[in-house]
């Protein structure tokens, strides 16, 4: 990190939702499964898709495109692995991309008309030459969920 | 150095809980030199300790205690003072504990004002006490701030050392309970002092690890066993098998490490105990018994502050003062009693006081006051239900707010705790004689026992412990379902208990009838209600998984878990469920069930005796018991096959056994058997179980389309399929009646019978066929002339007394005026048999008076009568 060289690279692993294009950093991300043999919970908020058994560990999914406003393109979507305070969570995604290593000085701040729903999750944004990518701030992503359930 | 500190800490903090019980004991027991030893032991231990790794304060505290401690071994009177400051030292030494925790180095502060006062008590003995040479050397020390006074208290020590057998003789007789206490302890000292060689100290973590590894073995051991399951020819299954039971005994081995006696969460009780007798001036004994028992740790830990809670509370609120338990005639000591045991895979804690009880009327008050129940419901109420109301949320009934309890947390909160962990909580009262809290809780919280249930397709897990029986729900089934305003509930034996619809409760999609589903009656503390869902599979060991911090706020739910298939399903929390019912529908509940009583007494004018049986179906199936010759149980080896028909050798005779449903007999076991008899010949319906005799009315309500039932009523309050004894008997009989043609060829006797209602037709008709009678049977009185009328002639007529347009007297005596029948004999048959319906029977001329269902007196006086009729 404290490194001389100016240029500082992170990495993320990749990810469609509803056609955008997401960055999650790379340390954050457990791993990438498909989901099988979801059980749904009753009552609980949309946002949440439901419980798999991962490798023996109870893993909450949570329904990215719904937690983001927007529609899910993939009917049999892949989920990122990712931890918070211990538990184990899944995104659902529409699909997983390449791992993107990106020079840290050309993350932007999230432009002021960005979808509220999507600023509040994410970190920045990276200009790639065909789209856009947001960085997914995992911890956000997780936190606003105790919020809508209370 | 750190590591040394953090034992420290740890170990000292023990110590002081110890000699924290212990000094109220020494307290009550002054001359115990055993306990007052132990005491001095630890506390000079503390105090090496702290000199060795540099800790002034600590040091001083210690060494100022200790040295007063050593005056009470010289004999200065431990006085209620004396201990309190000395527990007062013990306190702050925790606090300090408790910074250098933090800090890792003692706090800044000083205790001159504690070691003043131990240091003024241990003067006041110089005056008081005589042994001075002693006391003069420490009293020194004891100016100084340490260092010079550590030199003389070891002399001290090695003095006492020196004559250790000196207090002994002074410690004899004192009373009982003390007396056991104080035997019981030294022994666990002993044994604690013993096991410290052999025993290591190993974190919680490392524990709570070990347990989850073992969870995931259990789970994956599950998965390995349901896929071998599916290929019985696996070379896997030893090995598994195996691996299955060293799993089970490695799970068996961590539970283990996991537990811990309950007395580890009331160690701080006396003391509590001492402390609020001195504050709230009442005089309380404290009984501990069951200390021993163990627990999971998890649970131990949830359970220690609701236990201390409700001992402030029945020190507090529950126990009067002295003066006013003199005043009820009581001693003025108070008594709480905690006991724990096991019992059926819980730990029961029982928490009594002898105080005042529970005060009904004001937590009536309070109940109205705070919108949990109208007036008028409460009216309705008795008190063990009112009582109940101090776990509703927000409920405390402590008047004035003391320092003690009553701080707005009340048995609510001690209830929600006890909820958390899926025990449940119970209050007994009886005013003016004390209140009594049964506190059921899981011995661990890790691994339960649960059934599997379908819901709308997805299944779930309910935890055994709460189930209490599994009943079918059916239309027109054994148990009735009924409605109380919006609330379905099942009439179980008796009880009323209300439904909710797992799917609904969930918000599922599902049927909302709950026909053809299951209801699983689950019990809560005292609530018991169904929960009705669509199909039970099977009970599994599950390992609790903690939810997701994200579904915690579901209160339909305690956790999840994986099953052995690898699926993962929610584990169903019957206190959310038991909540989802408001205190309206109990109330309600509770008034339907008064009114109950009621309705059976006004029925009872016109009751019949019924024998409940199960055969086949679960349905409970009733026939009269006057029908019924005798109940047997047989063994059912005994039961023989010939020529394609049960039989049974009974009483030196063949008896053909008849079966209601196509399940037939048992193969082995004992064989219940309703046997009808006739004369020496019998036959017996085979029947699953015997149930009860009942005396209810017989009102037929549905009549039924199966052959063998007539119909259902509801007996006791549960639908009942009244059987058709006149279709099983045929069955039996059917050789008989061959037999009977051949051996009796001369005429059959007539009989007519007339009787409005087609059951007793129905049930008469081959009971006179049987016994040799050519029957015919019409449904009125008029009918019955009507056949006169065509010339017809009967040898007996039989005639039911109660019809509608023309009872049975008027036939009697129309038929006695008719010269082509006035000779006919008439039975007349009657539910009620009084002397002056004899009477007026005889004066209409009617032959004979037999109660319905008195079938062997019917029989009896037809043989009289008619002089005819073959019984034999």
């Amino acid at each position: 990190m404290s490194n001389d060289n100016e240029q500082v690279f992170n990495e993320y692993v990749t990810a469609m939702v509803g056609g955008q294009l997401f960055g999650l950093p790379i340390r954050r991300v457990q791993d990438v499964f498909l989901p099988d043999r979801l059980t749904k919970v009753p009552l609980a908020t949309p946002d949440i898709a439901g419980l798999i058994n991962l490798r023996g560990r109870i893993v909450t999914l949570v329904d990215l495109a719904y937690r983001l406003g927007l529609s899910r393109r993939n009917e049999t979507p892949m989920a990122i692995g990712v931890e918070l305070a211990g538990e184990s969570y899944g995104l659902l995604i529409d699909g997983v991309g390449e791992v993107m290593s990106l020079d840290a000085a050309t993350l932007e701040r999230n432009p002021i008309n960005l979808d509220a729903r999507l600023a509040a999750v994410s970190s920045g944004i990276y200009r790639l030459q065909e789209q856009l990518l947001l960085v997914l701030d995992v911890d956000r992503v997780l936190a606003i969920d105790t919020a809508a359930a209370a | 150095m750190d590591d040394l500190l953090r034992e420290f800490v740890t170990e000292t903090n023990e110590s002081l809980d110890v000699v924290d019980v212990e000094l109220v004991r020494f307290e009550q027991d002054p001359n115990n030199a055993v306990i007052l030893n132990n005491i001095f032991r630890l506390v000079h231990t503390i105090k090496g300790t702290c000199g060795f790794l540099a800790l002034p304060r600590l040091e001083t505290l210690a060494h100022a205690a200790e040295s007063l401690m050593g005056k009470f071994r010289d004999g200065l009177p431990a006085t209620r003072e004396a201990v309190t400051v000395i527990l007062a030292t013990i306190d702050r030494i925790k606090e300090i504990l408790a910074a250098l925790e933090r800090d890792q180095a003692e706090p800044d502060g000083t205790d001159t004002d504690l070691i003043a006062d131990l240091e003024r008590i241990a003067d006041s003995v110089q005056a008081a006490a005589p042994p001075p040479s002693a006391i003069a050397r420490t009293e020194q020390a004891l100016g100084r701030p340490l260092r010079a006074g550590e030199v003389s208290l070891d002399e001290l020590e090695r003095a006492f050392r020196d004559t250790p057998t000196d207090p002994q003789p002074a410690r004899k007789p004192k009373p009982a309970p003390v007396e056991e206490k104080a035997k019981a302890d030294p022994v666990k000292d002993e044994e604690t002092a013993k096991a410290g060689a052999q025993s290591i100290r190993v974190t919680v973590d490392t524990i709570e690890q070990l347990m989850t590894m073992v969870s995931e073995l259990v789970l994956t051991r599950n998965q390995l066993l349901e896929i071998v399951r599916r290929h019985d020819d696996s070379e896997f299954k030893a090995p598994l098998q195996r691996l299955s039971n060293v799993t089970a005994e490695l799970q068996e081995g961590v539970m283990k490490t996991r537990m811990q006696p309950i007395g580890n969460a009331w160690q701080k009780f006396p003391r509590i105990i001492r402390d609020l007798s001195n504050d709230l001036g009442k005089e309380i004994e404290l009984e501990l018994q069951g200390a021993e028992t163990e627990l999971d740790r998890q649970v131990l830990d949830l359970i220690k502050d609701p236990l201390t809670h409700m001992l402030r509370n029945s020190a507090d609120h529950g126990l009067e003062t002295p003066a006013e338990r003199r005043a009820a005639g009581k001693s003025p000591q108070g008594h709480i009693r905690l006991a724990a045991y096991h019992e059926g895979g819980q730990i029961i804690v029982q928490f009594s006081d002898d105080g005042r009880g529970l005060d009904t009327a004001r937590i009536k008050a309070k109940a109205i006051a705070g919108g949990l129940i109208t007036e008028v419901d409460a009216e309705k109420l008795n008190d063990a239900q009112i009582h109940k109301f101090i776990f509703a949320p927000g409920f405390s009934t402590a008047q004035t707010v003391t320092s003690v309890s009553g701080r707005g947390v009340g048995m609510d909160v001690v209830r929600s705790n006890i909820d958390e962990i899926g025990g449940t909580i119970d209050v007994k009262s009886v005013a003016g004689q004390g209140a009594s809290f049964t506190i059921k809780i899981p011995l661990t919280l890790a691994i339960i026992a649960a059934l599997i249930v379908d819901v709308a397709g997805d299944r779930f897990a309910i935890p055994q412990v709460a189930v209490v029986e599994l009943v079918r729900a059916r239309k027109g089934g054994d148990h009735r379902i009924e409605r109380i305003k919006d609330t379905a509930v099942l009439r179980l034996r008796d009880k009323l208990l209300p439904l909710a619809r797992l799917s609904r409760l969930l918000g599922m999609d599902g049927k909302d009838e709950i026909d053809g589903g299951f209801i699983v009656v689950t019990q809560v503390g005292s609530q018991t209600f169904g929960i009705v869902v669509d199909g039970v599979f099977h009970t599994e060991e599950i390992v609790v998984k903690p939810m997701s911090s994200k579904l915690r706020d579901i209160p339909m739910f305690s956790g999840n878990t994986i099953l052995g298939d690898g699926s993962v399903i929610m584990i169903v929390d019957p206190n959310g469920v038991a909540r989802s019912f408001g205190s309206t529908v109990v109330s309600q509940m509770a008034a339907a069930e008064r009114a109950q009583p009621q309705l059976h007494e006004k029925a009872d004018d016109d009751t019949t005796s019924l024998l409940m049986f199960r055969a086949g179906s679960s349905q409970p199936k009733a026939v009269p018991l006057s029908l019924i010759t005798r109940l047997e149980e047989i063994d059912a080896r005994k039961i023989e096959l010939s020529n394609g028909r049960h039989m049974v050798q009974y009483r030196g005779q063949l008896m053909p056994l008849v079966s209601m449903t196509e399940a037939g007999v048992k193969h082995e076991g004992a064989q219940p058997l309703l046997v009808f008899s006739d004369g020496q010949r019998s036959m017996a319906l085979v029947v699953d179980e015997i149930v009860d005799i009942v005396d209810d009315r017989l009102d037929i309500q549905v009549a039924s389309a199966t052959p063998g039932v007539l119909g259902s009523a509801v007996i006791k309050g549960s639908a009942t399929e009244i059987i058709d004894v006149a279709h099983f008997l045929p069955l039996a009989f059917e050789d008989w009646f061959r037999r009977k043609d051949q051996t009796q060829r001369r005429r059959q006797h007539t009989v007519l019978l007339v009787d409005d209602s087609p059951f007793f037709r129905n049930m008469l008709i081959p009971v006179l066929q049987a016994a040799g009678y050519a029957v015919t049977a019409v449904g009125s009185a008029p009918e019955a002339l009507a056949l006169i009328n065509q010339d017809r002639t009967f040898d007996v007529a039989i005639t039911d007394i109660e019809m509608a347009d023309m009872d049975g007297f008027e036939l009697a005596e129309a038929l006695r005026a008719d010269p082509r029948c006035a000779a006919m004999p008439v039975i007349a048959l009657s539910s009620q048999v009084s002397p002056e319906l004899i009477e007026r029977g005889r004066r209409a001329g009617l032959a004979d008076y037999v109660a319905k269902f008195d079938r062997q007196g019917l029989i009896a006086a037809l043989l009289e009568q008619a002089g005819i009729g073959d019984a034999a």
